[in-house]
């Protein structure tokens, strides 16, 4: 009988000990190197989930996220408010100063119900159906029938800004759709409702959907990395981390993490396209 | 042994007062967070606005206001010939077997997760009413049903006390003058239990306008004024839970001003109820 509380005091007192030498440890390293990221609401969640991560492992290590758009990002990593600037949109001409590190690309699929025939659908077309110009599947292919359950994500979602970003460009999304706050929501219906038409960024798509064409080209891994102009799957935006030209060890370090085999995985589960780039010099 | 009985006095008022001040401590941080938006946009503006655009500047929460009142009272409409009926049955008609499993059983709906009731909702009364009528099924006419049976056990429970607490004497005079069982109910125990009965009710509608996650899961949560039971509609509740995950900024504030708006109802809907059922023991 004495054995079991005498065991468990021993596994306390072990435990114990352990917090005390961790805890010594870390507060002989705990200079702390301080990393900030500040710019795109897209890639926020997406940068901190990452940091904490990264924070696990190096404890020593300080980084703070900060969002304020794509362009309050490339104008913090100008003006150095930020070690990082993050962008979730292509560099304008005058705003290729920096260092650019794609750590991922974002890709945005037009989901419908596997038995919906529908193979293609162009840009304009995808306007119309998510403004209400366009209510019924006839008006998009004669041989259809049916109205459209147009279903969008909620406001401040980061997926539902690309799609705006991407697609809708000035049109605004109207305020009939369905609203879903999650992807795995959105797939829920449209696997459900034959007339549905939902969009997922790409590592959402699974089996239960089927993926759109858009403009003649297939939402496929190869599309999306390829260079040329005549397969590329055009509804994709790259995920910029901005450094400038000198970036600090600190920051370094945290992108090559991001580009590790550990981070591409976290980026993946985010369904995001991870870039298999390494560090280059933008021209 | 007397300080011993001031000092558990003492103790069991802390406690009392701890639970109180978390009232005051939510209020305090609904309206600290909520109120600057208001002011900044206007009240009227935020509670008459027609357009929800949070990220573009637009904070018009009309819609959702209409939306919840409709489902509220759509539910209202489901449950309370059900409930009533019941608890008339369990009341006045049931035998003692039947009310013993009767009763309990309503109670144990109540003890369902509203998650459960979303799920229920969107496996069944969504791809029903979808097959039906020709529309998307995320409805008013859904939500009301589902809300409608989340209610059912609050308003049946305390409708059943309410009729319980009619004293015999009135259904032994109304017998004695040659009434049947059902009229001595209709014109005389239904009267009498009448308030308690309306507090019922308005505590069915404060949980149903409350009521979020089952909500989000079978409304459509679309951004419209619904015109007809088939339109799909979003409530305060399902506003707020919908978008807190990505808010920042006056976005966040304005989703914490639909908490105080809703916190507004509630409390009115709550007094209301308070008011009735006092009033009712004050007749007794």
């Amino acid at each position: 009988m004495l054995k079991f509380p005498l065991s468990i005091f021993c596994l306390l007192l072990l435990l114990l000990s352990g917090c005390d030498f961790s805890s010594k440890k870390n507060a002989l390293s705990a200079t702390h190197y301080k990393v900030i990221l500040a710019g795109s609401t897209s890639i926020e969640p997406i940068a901190e989930k990452l940091a904490e991560h990264y924070m696990e492992h190096h404890p020593e290590y300080k980084i703070e996220v900060q969002g304020g758009g794509s362009s309050a990002g490339i104008q913090a990593a100008k003006m150095k408010a930020a070690d990082i600037g993050m962008s979730s949109r292509a560099l304008k001409k005058d705003e290729k100063i920096f260092w650019e590190h794609t750590i991922a690309y974002d890709a945005i699929v037009l989901i419908v119900n596997p038995v919906n025939p529908i193979p293609n659908l162009t840009l304009s077309q995808i306007q119309k159906i998510f403004s209400f110009q366009i209510t019924k599947w006839s008006e998009i292919e004669k041989s259809l029938s049916g109205r459209i359950t147009v279903i969008t994500r909620e406001e401040g979602s980061g997926t539902r800004g690309a799609f705006e970003d991407l697609i809708m460009h000035k049109t605004e999304i109207s305020p009939r759709c369905l609203v879903q706050d999650s992807t795995g929501a959105v797939r829920e219906i449209v696997s459900s409702d034959p007339n549905a038409i939902g969009y997922v960024s790409f590592g959402g798509l699974n089996n239960q959907v089927k993926g759109v064409c858009i403009e003649g080209i297939a939402p496929k891994m190869e599309n999306m990395l390829t260079d040329n102009p005549l397969q590329k799957y055009k509804i994709i935006r790259p995920f910029l981390f901005l450094t400038s030209p000198e970036p600090s060890r600190e920051s370094l370090k945290f992108i090559e993490f991001i580009q590790s085999s550990e981070g591409e995985k976290i980026l993946q589960e985010e369904g995001l396209i991870p870039s298999y780039e390494k560090i280059r010099k933008s021209d | 042994m007397k300080k011993f009985e001031s000092l558990i006095k003492f103790f069991l008022m802390m406690i009392a007062l701890s639970s109180l001040s978390a009232l005051l401590l939510i209020t305090f941080f609904i309206f600290m967070e909520g109120l600057p938006i208001l002011f900044k946009q206007g009240i009227f503006s935020f509670i008459g606005g027609l357009k929800w655009a949070p990220t573009k500047g637009s904070f018009g929460i009309l819609p959702m206001i209409v939306g919840s009142f409709q489902v509220m009272f759509g539910s209202i409409l489901f449950s309370v010939p059900l409930a009533l009926l019941c608890a008339i049955y369990l009341a006045e008609f049931s035998s003692p077997l039947a009310r013993n499993i009767i009763k309990p059983s309503i109670e144990l709906l109540a003890g369902i997760p509203s998650v459960v009731y979303g799920f229920i909702g969107i496996q069944v009364i969504v791809p029903t009413i979808r097959i039906l009528f020709d529309c998307s099924g995320f409805s008013v006419l859904g939500c009301s049903i589902v809300l409608g049976i989340m209610v059912l056990p609050t308003i049946t429970s305390i409708s059943f006390d309410s009729i319980m607490a009619v004293p015999i004497t009135y259904r032994q005079g109304s017998i004695a003058l040659g009434a049947t069982k059902w009229q001595t109910v209709k014109m005389v125990v239904l009267p009498a239990a009448r308030t308690g009965i309306i507090a019922a009710i308005i505590l069915g509608m404060g949980r149903a306008i409350g009521e979020t996650m089952a909500v989000i899961m079978i409304a459509g949560n679309s951004l419209i004024i619904p015109l007809s039971p088939l339109d799909p509609v979003r409530t305060l509740t399902s506003n707020i839970a919908l978008e807190m995950g990505y808010a920042s900024g006056d976005h966040r504030q304005a989703l914490f001003a639909t908490g105080v708006v809703l916190f507004i109802i509630i409390m009115g809907l709550n007094s209301m109820a308070n008011y009735i059922s006092r009033a009712m023991t004050r007749s007794k």
